[in-house]
């Protein structure tokens, strides 16, 4: 698989890689997991969003190929300081053009994108009321 | 000492060729060797190299203890199947039109029969047990009254399982079965005695075995007599069951690989033993690490495992300083896992976990201390980045967790 030099920075120097503490009960705390193992990639991204609704941390682990770990490497970094709307507009598409994702790989970036959309809709769900 | 990077793993893709056959090719190429085409039969660069090319049927037969009148040169065990199966197939078809075969064929063989399923034969196909074998009840009980042919190979090329080609060939014999049995991967490897076994037609690789690509042959069997019906037509070459103009270097490098592994067999097999131990033992050190297919009928040279909650082809690219194969859906056009590691039983996770590595003539034992770090290193890392190794360690059972599929 011939990956771009991006994605072979983001799989080699991974950022962000972890879990928060008591990401249950923070209620700070978003939390996504996208994908499935039979399907060969899964993802787990987290936020950290402040009383402003701006996200001020975020963490990723990931099971799957060297796309999805650069996808949801890239999501971590890109999320850090937006709000939560700014971070909904991102779409897939910003992902996988700039890491300039083959073809076939594309499935990593939509992956990327639900997982935020995930952690955002946790963190919501968390603060209802 | 210093490792030259990347290793190679990967000897059940193919060899690379033992310099002592390269050399043995360079005599057969220039003007100033022997080129001629072997059947010109009007002048000495004829003869030369038709006698070259009778003297390497006798090379591949001695290895194999069969009558070089047996051995039909071909571009490889690719055709070798091809022309086994729809030979046969075609020949015997007024007899019956069924045949048998295994999930965990090669392609050249499945492939093959899908063909000849659209031709109008009625192919079943034997599902193996979870350690990759092909049971003898398992294979008599699918035999029927138009049964004509059977193929099952020697050595697994996924998982280096070997079959019992000599109870299945004894059954086939009985049963009046045409019996094919693909080698590409046993060839060199193990001891293959055609006086003894009732195989009726055997494909080989010569690239396998240290010998050039596009080059192979197919055993047919004289007594008892297996006719085939020809794939490729014009001229008449080797009996009329195969035309095309003799690669002379090719069939002499083939036929000289052949002899070198007759000479060597042994040793690479204890060589090679000793270092799957090495790997094995290597690999125990890191937990949830399975070896697909048995190891009790097993080759040596081809280990295949899974290394489960870290994904194939992540796993792949931090190993590019070793070269690997994968059963991973990724690492493939088809984004299919393994169907060889889906026909024993194992599940997508561990099918898209799965490495194989082949050991070879040219392996030492600091390729494979090296390969083994590397491996015990980054999977440390990946699992440290895997969700499912985190799920695994909290004591989550993933298979009852309900996945967000996409």
């Amino acid at each position: 698989m011939a990956y771009s030099n991006k994605v072979i920075d983001h799989y080699e120097n991974p950022r962000n890689v972890g879990s928060f503490e008591n990401a249950n009960t923070d209620s700070h705390v978003g939390t996504g997991m996208v994908g499935a193992p039979a399907c060969g990639d899964v993802m787990k991204l987290q936020i950290k969003v402040d009383d402003e609704g701006r996200i001020v941390d975020s963490k990723f682990k990931t099971y799957g190929c060297g796309s999805a770990i650069a996808s949801s490497s890239l999501a971590t970094e890109w999320l850090k300081g937006r709000t939560l709307e700014e971070a909904s507009a991102l779409k897939n598409t910003d992902i996988s053009e700039y890491l300039s994702l083959p073809p076939v790989k594309i499935h990593c970036s939509i992956l990327a994108e639900d997982a935020i959309k995930a952690a955002i809709a946790d963190y919501k769900k968390k603060n209802e009321k | 000492m210093t490792i030259k990077l990347p290793i190679y793993f990967d000897y059940a893709a193919t060899t690379p060729v033992d310099p002592r056959v390269a050399k043995k090719m360079m005599e057969y190429l220039t003007l100033d060797g022997y080129f001629g085409n072997p059947a010109s039969r009007s002048h000495p660069f004829g003869w030369d190299a038709e006698a070259a090319v009778e003297e390497a049927r006798k090379q591949v037969a001695d290895l194999l203890h069969c009558d070089p009148r047996e051995i039909v040169w071909t571009s490889g065990a690719t055709e070798s199947d091809n022309l086994a199966l729809k030979g046969a197939a075609h020949f015997y078809q007024r007899k019956g039109k069924h045949i048998i075969t295994a999930k965990t064929e090669h392609k050249a063989v499945l492939d093959t029969c899908r063909q000849l399923e659209r031709e109008g034969f009625d192919v079943t196909y034997l599902a193996p047990d979870e350690e990759g074998m092909i049971t003898l009840e398992n294979f008599t009980s699918a035999i029927r009254e138009d049964t004509i042919l059977a193929s099952i190979m020697q050595i697994n090329n996924e998982l280096g399982v070997i079959q019992d080609i000599a109870a299945i060939g004894r059954i086939c014999r009985d049963r009046g079965i045409v019996f094919h049995v693909d080698a590409a991967q046993s060839l060199g490897k193990i001891d293959i005695d055609l006086q003894t076994l009732n195989v009726d037609l055997m494909s080989f690789s010569s690239h396998k075995i240290y010998g050039p690509k596009g080059m192979g042959a197919l055993f047919v069997r004289r007594k008892p007599r297996v006719r085939l019906e020809a794939q490729i037509h014009g001229g008449g070459h080797e009996r009329g069951l195969r035309s095309g103009t003799l690669p002379t270097h090719q069939i002499v490098g083939f036929a000289e690989a052949c002899r070198l592994a007759k000479m060597e067999m042994a040793g690479d097999h204890q060589r090679i033993s000793t270092l799957q131990k090495r790997l094995l033992d290597g690999l125990k050190s890191i937990e949830e690490v399975h070896i697909n297919g048995s190891l009790t009928h097993h080759y040596p040279g081809i280990t295949n495992f899974s290394i489960n909650y870290v994904e194939g082809e992540s796993l792949i690219m931090a190993l590019k300083d070793i070269a690997v194969s994968s059963g991973s859906a990724c690492t493939s056009a088809s984004l299919e896992p393994s169907y060889v590691l889906k026909a024993i039983g194992r599940n997508d996770e561990l099918a898209h976990s799965s490495l194989r590595f082949s050991i070879g003539r040219f392996t030492t034992e600091a390729d494979v201390d090296y390969a083994i770090a590397l491996i015990q290193k980054n999977v440390h890392r990946l699992r440290e980045m895997s969700p499912l190794w985190e799920m695994y360690k909290e004591g989550v059972d993933l298979e009852s967790y309900t996945w967000v599929q996409h």
